[in-house]
């Protein structure tokens, strides 16, 4: 048997090794936000938000396109992707003892999980090949992307619907399409709405797969077949450009905008899933 | 009209009702399934279609493209014809993700014992929301901030140290370069630290107080509850950190960003490299001719997911018997 003073010392080290740790993964997110805010900020202007791109290395200009094009990408990648996330999740929650459930939920954790790097190529191959760099290239890939994290807050949403609230509807003799569709959709879309506000945020700040299918471009957005810009894109360009004074303010300014969209929706979701578990 | 005769009307009506609504359940059962049948249409595509873009190099370099250590799409010789192998970037892909899993793992196991053990509980919250977020930062901003803040602080500080007190070992030797392999293994630390821990802390709550209770009536310090905490949840952790290998593997922007991007076998850490993801985004755009070069790519970007989905798949099933094992525990 050790030594009560010794397991005391241990004891005493190790707790301070578990906080230590927590302060050293707390140092590079501190320092992320506070640099991209002391950075970012001084760029801000209004010409930034609503100005095209000059060319790497000229002065004035903005990121008005990449804004632009980071709303329409993600937005034509939500209309795809809600909608297939959304009746996937329903049907793993509503059949969840098919096998078919089953082989769906799996790989669906699978689809999760595949690097964004490679959706991008997939895009490009499937897309792209086809009719160029191209928005719609950039949504599809986007959506693939949305649609397992949808999928499965969804299904989530739903099976923590009371049992009660289901009977309820059936006793009245309501069809089980429309118990689904209406009472239990409607008692689970708050559930379902985080899910989404996940997919959002997680996409918005997508690179990898953008690089590969919307490439990138200075003009504003000139049809759903054409190539566009994106925040994620600019920031990425101008980090790479060799005129470091001129470009970099912008990519620290672009970086602030792209982490404040983030860091919103994130407080949201903390703030509405709060209720449910603290 | 007889009471029978209405009687029997209203029957039939029912009955024909409910078969209405027998064929709109059914209807709408084939709907939704068909609708999540997108999932093993989309997988499917993504296999066939990388594989076809693939095929070229497949053909062309067989086996050996995994083993091969050129990458030359344009050979300085022009009769010689471009010839690729992927062993330095499927090395560079095992070395920053074994790096990430060094430095990240213990990080990750020590906030979430601080958070699930040693913690008091209204403290948690507002830490675990902090950590969360480093995964919510996107990844190009990582990449953004490794180049500017990272490197010039690892470059001057921490390196040249690193390599006055360990330099006698192979990997701290030569020049020490800001973006190279050892700076796209932090980076990615950082990035699988709150996936690892975020998983770590959920398994560590799912143990049994009885545990808890069992060990600390024996007189254990906090401590050593920590450890039998940490035993009991061994198999969900080990999941938790193929979870963090899986996201070091596909890691994209940020290590391309940092890496240095040259094609190298490299022995010293502080020398630049590249992984499989690194390559596809940083020469892919570019690589429009020869087509063995985009096919080549291609095969870069499938030996990474086939990567990837392995080493997923296993952290899955891991984590799913480890919960299994704790739920029959609980049962007894």
């Amino acid at each position: 048997m050790r030594s009560y003073r010794f397991r005391k010392l241990e004891d005493l080290i190790m707790i301070s090794l578990a906080y230590a740790a927590l302060i050293i993964a707390l140092i590079p997110l501190a320092s992320i936000l506070v640099e991209t805010v002391s950075r970012g900020l001084p760029a801000m202007s209004f010409s930034l938000l609503f100005e095209e791109i000059p060319p790497l290395g000229q002065s004035g200009g903005g990121i008005g396109p990449a804004i632009q094009g980071t709303l329409i990408v993600v937005t034509l990648a939500s209309i795809m992707g809600i909608p297939i996330g959304v009746f996937s999740g329903i049907y793993l929650a509503e059949f969840r003892q098919s096998r078919l459930a089953s082989a769906a939920r799996f790989l669906n954790d699978v689809l999760t999980n595949v690097p964004s790097i490679v959706l991008g190529i997939f895009g490009w191959a499937f897309v792209v090949v086809a009719i160029g760099w191209s928005v719609i290239a950039g949504a599809i890939a986007l959506a693939i992307m949305m649609i397992p994290i949808v999928t499965r807050t969804t299904e989530e949403a739903i099976k923590l619907v009371p049992l009660t609230i289901r009977e309820a509807a059936i006793a009245l003799g309501v069809p089980q399409w429309k118990t689904t569709l209406t009472v239990v959709l409607s008692s689970a879309k708050k559930g379902i709405a985080t899910g989404i506000l996940l997919a959002v945020a997680r996409i918005s700040g997508e690179t990898a797969p953008l690089l590969l299918t919307i490439l990138g471009s200075r003009f504003w957005f000139s049809g759903f077949t054409q190539p566009t810009a994106a925040i994620p894109l600019a920031i990425f360009n101008f980090s790479q450009s060799p005129f470091r004074t001129v470009d970099l303010p912008r990519a620290w300014g672009a970086s602030l905008i792209l982490i404040f969209i983030v860091l919103v929706i994130n407080i949201i979701l903390r703030y509405s899933t709060r209720e449910k578990y603290g | 009209m007889s009471q029978h005769e209405k009687s029997q009307n209203f029957l039939s009506k029912i009955k024909s009702n409910r078969k209405k609504r027998f064929s709109e359940d059914s209807v709408f059962r084939a709907t939704v399934l068909l609708i999540a049948c997108n999932i093993f249409i989309i997988l499917g595509l993504i296999i066939f279609k990388i594989t076809q873009g693939a095929w070229l190099s497949i053909q062309t370099y067989g086996i050996k493209f995994l083993w091969g250590t050129t990458w030359q799409p344009f050979p300085p010789d022009p009769t010689v014809p471009p010839s690729f192998g992927a062993l330095p970037l499927i090395w560079g892909t095992l070395i920053t993700s074994a790096i990430a899993l060094l430095l990240g793992v213990p990080i990750s196991l020590g906030i979430a014992l601080a958070l699930s053990e040693f913690a008091p509980k209204s403290f948690n919250y507002i830490i675990s929301f902090f950590v969360e977020l480093l995964a919510a930062i996107p990844s190009v901003i990582y990449g953004l901030w490794g180049i500017f803040i990272l490197i010039p602080f690892l470059q001057n500080n921490l390196y040249p140290q690193l390599q006055a007190t360990l330099g006698f070992l192979p990997f701290f030797q030569g020049t020490i370069r800001g973006s190279s392999v050892l700076t796209g293994g932090i980076i990615l630390a950082i990035m699988i630290i709150p996936t690892v821990s975020a998983i770590s802390r959920d398994v560590f709550a799912a143990v049994p107080n009885s545990q808890r209770e069992a060990i600390i009536a024996l007189g254990a310090t906090r401590w050593e509850k920590a450890r039998i905490v940490m035993g009991y949840g061994r198999s969900g952790v080990i999941g938790a950190i193929m979870l963090g290998l899986g996201r070091a593997v596909g890691e994209t922007m940020a290590i391309t960003m940092v890496i240095g991007n040259s094609f190298n076998m490299f022995t010293s850490l502080f020398e630049p490299g590249a992984t499989l993801a690194s390559i596809v985004a940083n020469e892919f755009t570019e690589a429009s001719s020869p087509p063995v070069y985009i096919s080549a790519l291609m095969e870069a970007g499938l030996i990474l997911f086939a990567l990837a989905i392995a080493v997923n798949a296993s952290a899955r099933l891991v984590i799913w018997r480890s919960t299994r094992k704790i739920k029959e525990a609980e049962m007894l």
